[in-house]
């Protein structure tokens, strides 16, 4: 076994529709190593959201073996994978699923709820992750009174505030224009340039471009693997 | 989650829907305005009926020798309202026999009473319920005199014509001029007025202080009862125990006078505040037992509206289930939160309706004579079964939010 944070072993997933199966994902062997920045691409289909929710052990797979950070995954119970989730994993989604009610800064402190942190030390992390992600002044904002960029920031600082091992995001710029995409696109590269290893899901070339390495999809396996230097400086921001 | 901090939450989300909750609440509102109201009206009675009723109609301690009962409380047959009628009457001789023959220490007094008209100056007062007796009846019904003084028992041994009045007919009479010293009639016969009495008050609406006293020998006797035929015969004990034993002697001393063989039943009543009050016992007890059915058909129905709005709750926020899943929420504690949340909801209807409830036993305070107190125990248990029935109600929709596919959930709109 190598030391790799991510390794999968001929993961697949299959579907039930009626009479019939779909396969979503057949045998994806990948390996994703610390602070690697990692794209995953492909045409609409080929699943990589089917991929993103076994990275982020919001699935499990019908076939295959998936060891996070050493720990097989794949056969967890529910809370068990909650648990994972909840420490090792956090999600940036492209409709930022944020709770519509709570401010800002209670939907940063939600994972530390769950974490079992108490109130003030709560308190204290999530504003330092929204600090982080440059909202320190949004604090209170309620995501309505929030833009599409700053909720996607308040997205970024909740995925962060548990320190995980990975933070995945699928399609976290597919409801952004592209001048928002680029300030979200930086927030990542900077964390990345910080240590965190960042995983993407994008239809994007100009996404895919801030990643080291470009992971394709088609039909449910991997299509091409390439590691490219990246062409944007992202150790900006 | 800390339970305080979800229960925050819950409020919050009950605050965010406002009218639905309010109707959502309402089965478990009545269900508990109805277990204060009532147990609070029950209680007051209970006070009532001890308190005024036996104290005021009957006395401490005290019972009567009648030829048949006076208060009826339920149900009695035709038969046995034949049987009273055929009692014979209590007599003057009867009583002076039991008097004579009674070991156990008390008081007596031997009342004859009817309903006659009473006048001052052309003034009428009609049907006013008019008591021929001994000078110990002042103390056997704890009447206090307000005005002037009561009569002695030599005035009654030789029929003096004097009167003491009931606070009210006094002030019906003489509308604030002093009545002491003046003559009224009974039915035509002129009596002195030497005395008032202080208020009692009223039972059930009744005024007690409609009445005039007046001594056993007055000629007024003869309008009241035959010749030597009393109505009753008021003995009082000293305590609990010696009226109880004072009643069996009565019974004795009365049926080896009528020469009643055992198996026979007595021809004679004796009236207590107890038997009057064992009526009154088994209507509270009876309310007592309908109550938990009552209170229980409207908390199971406001069970099931809450079990519904839970489980719209929980579709309509399925999203929000599947981020909390997605932040590393177990199963519990999605089930914890949507069960604190049904009961925090149950519990705000159960303090909406024991403020309710409050409110109707203060106003059957402020607006009948019953005492209504709500009692503490009362507003527990309505606390208690708020959260019951909300945990209860809770369960099935958070279960059904627990359960729910992370995946599934994140991709609901
Ligand atoms: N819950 C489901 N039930 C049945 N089939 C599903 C389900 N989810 C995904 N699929 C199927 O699995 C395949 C992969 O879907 P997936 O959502 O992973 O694609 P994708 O690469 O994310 O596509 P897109 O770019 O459109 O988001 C598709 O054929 C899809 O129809
Ligand atoms: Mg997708």
């Amino acid at each position: 076994m190598t030391d790799a944070l991510i390794r999968l072993e001929g993961i697949t997933r299959e579907y039930q529709m009626g009479a019939e199966r779909v396969l979503a994902l057949r045998g994806i062997d990948l390996e994703i190593g610390r602070n690697e920045y990692v794209a995953i691409m492909g045409p609409s289909g080929s699943g990589k959201s089917t991929m993103m929710n076994m990275l982020g052990c919001l699935d499990t797979p019908t076939a295959g073996n998936y060891w996070l950070n050493g720990h097989e995954v794949s056969r967890m119970t529910d809370d068990a994978l909650a648990r994972v989730r909840n420490r090792e994993i956090g999600f940036v989604f492209q409709t930022f699923n944020l709770l519509p009610r709570a401010s800002a800064l209670a939907n940063v402190e939600l994972p530390l709820v769950y974490a079992g942190v108490s109130s003030k030390e709560r308190r204290r992390r999530a504003s330092a992750a929204l600090t982080r992600v440059g909202l320190g002044d949004r604090m209170h904002h309620k995501p309505n009174e929030l833009s599409g960029g700053q909720r996607q920031r308040v997205a970024i600082a909740r995925a962060l505030v548990n320190e995980p091992s990975i933070l995945l995001a699928d399609e976290p710029t597919g409801n952004l224009d592209s001048a928002t995409s680029e300030e979200i696109m930086r927030v990542f590269g900077a964390l990345h340039a910080q240590g965190q290893t960042v995983v993407i899901v994008t239809h994007e070339a100009d996404i895919a471009r801030h990643a080291h390495r470009v992971v394709v999809l088609r039909d449910g396996r991997v299509d091409t693997d390439q590691r490219t230097p990246p062409t944007v400086a992202t150790a900006a921001a | 989650m800390p339970l305080y901090e979800a229960v925050v939450l819950a409020l919050g989300s009950i605050r965010a829907q406002k009218l639905k909750s309010f109707f959502s609440l309402i089965g478990v509102l009545i269900g508990v305005t109805f277990l204060i109201a009532v147990v609070s009206i029950v209680q007051g009675m209970n006070v009532y009926m001890t308190d005024k009723f036996a104290g005021a109609l009957i006395g401490v301690n005290t019972f009567q020798l009648r030829s048949r009962p006076n208060i009826v409380m339920g149900n009695t047959t035709e038969e046995q309202w034949r049987a009273w009628n055929r009692n014979p009457r209590i007599t003057l001789e009867d009583a002076a026999y039991v008097e004579e023959h009674m070991q156990t220490p008390a008081r007596f007094a031997r009342v004859g009473f009817d309903r006659i008209s009473v006048g001052w100056r052309g003034k009428l007062a009609k049907d006013i319920s008019v008591n021929t007796t001994d000078a110990e009846f002042f103390t056997i019904k704890h009447w206090n005199i307000e005005e002037g003084r009561a009569f002695s028992q030599q005035e009654v041994n030789f029929g003096a014509q004097v009167v003491v009045l009931g606070h009210d007919l006094a002030a019906k009479l003489f509308e604030g001029r002093d009545p002491i010293g003046q003559t009224v009639t009974l039915g035509a016969l002129p009596h002195r007025v030497i005395g008032v009495i202080a208020p009692q008050g009223t039972l059930f609406g009744i005024s007690l202080d409609k009445f005039a006293v007046t001594t056993l020998g007055s000629p007024v006797r003869n309008l009241v009862n035959r010749p030597h035929v009393i109505d009753d015969f008021h003995i009082q004990a000293q305590n609990p125990d010696q009226m109880r034993a004072a009643m069996e002697e009565v019974t004795v001393l009365m049926r080896s006078r009528r020469g009643l063989r055992p198996g026979q039943p007595d021809n004679f009543h004796l009236e207590s505040a107890e038997a009057a009050l064992a009526t009154w016992d088994k209507i509270s007890k009876i309310l007592f037992m309908a109550l938990p059915g009552l209170v229980a058909i409207s908390l199971v129905v406001g069970g099931i509206v809450i079990m519904n709005i839970m489980l719209m709750a929980v579709a309509e926020r399925t999203r929000e289930i599947g981020i909390r899943k997605a932040l590393g929420a177990k199963r519990r504690d999605i089930m914890a939160q949507f069960v604190v949340e049904s009961a925090t909801l149950s519990v705000t209807g159960a303090v909406f309706g024991i403020g309710t409830g409050i409110l109707l036993a203060f106003a059957v305070r402020a607006f009948t004579p019953l005492p209504a107190a709500v009692a503490p125990w009362s507003i527990a248990v309505g606390v208690g079964l708020g959260i019951l029935v909300g945990m209860v109600a809770g369960v099935y929709p958070a279960r059904q939010a627990a359960r729910m596919d992370p995946v599934v959930a994140l991709g609901h709109e």
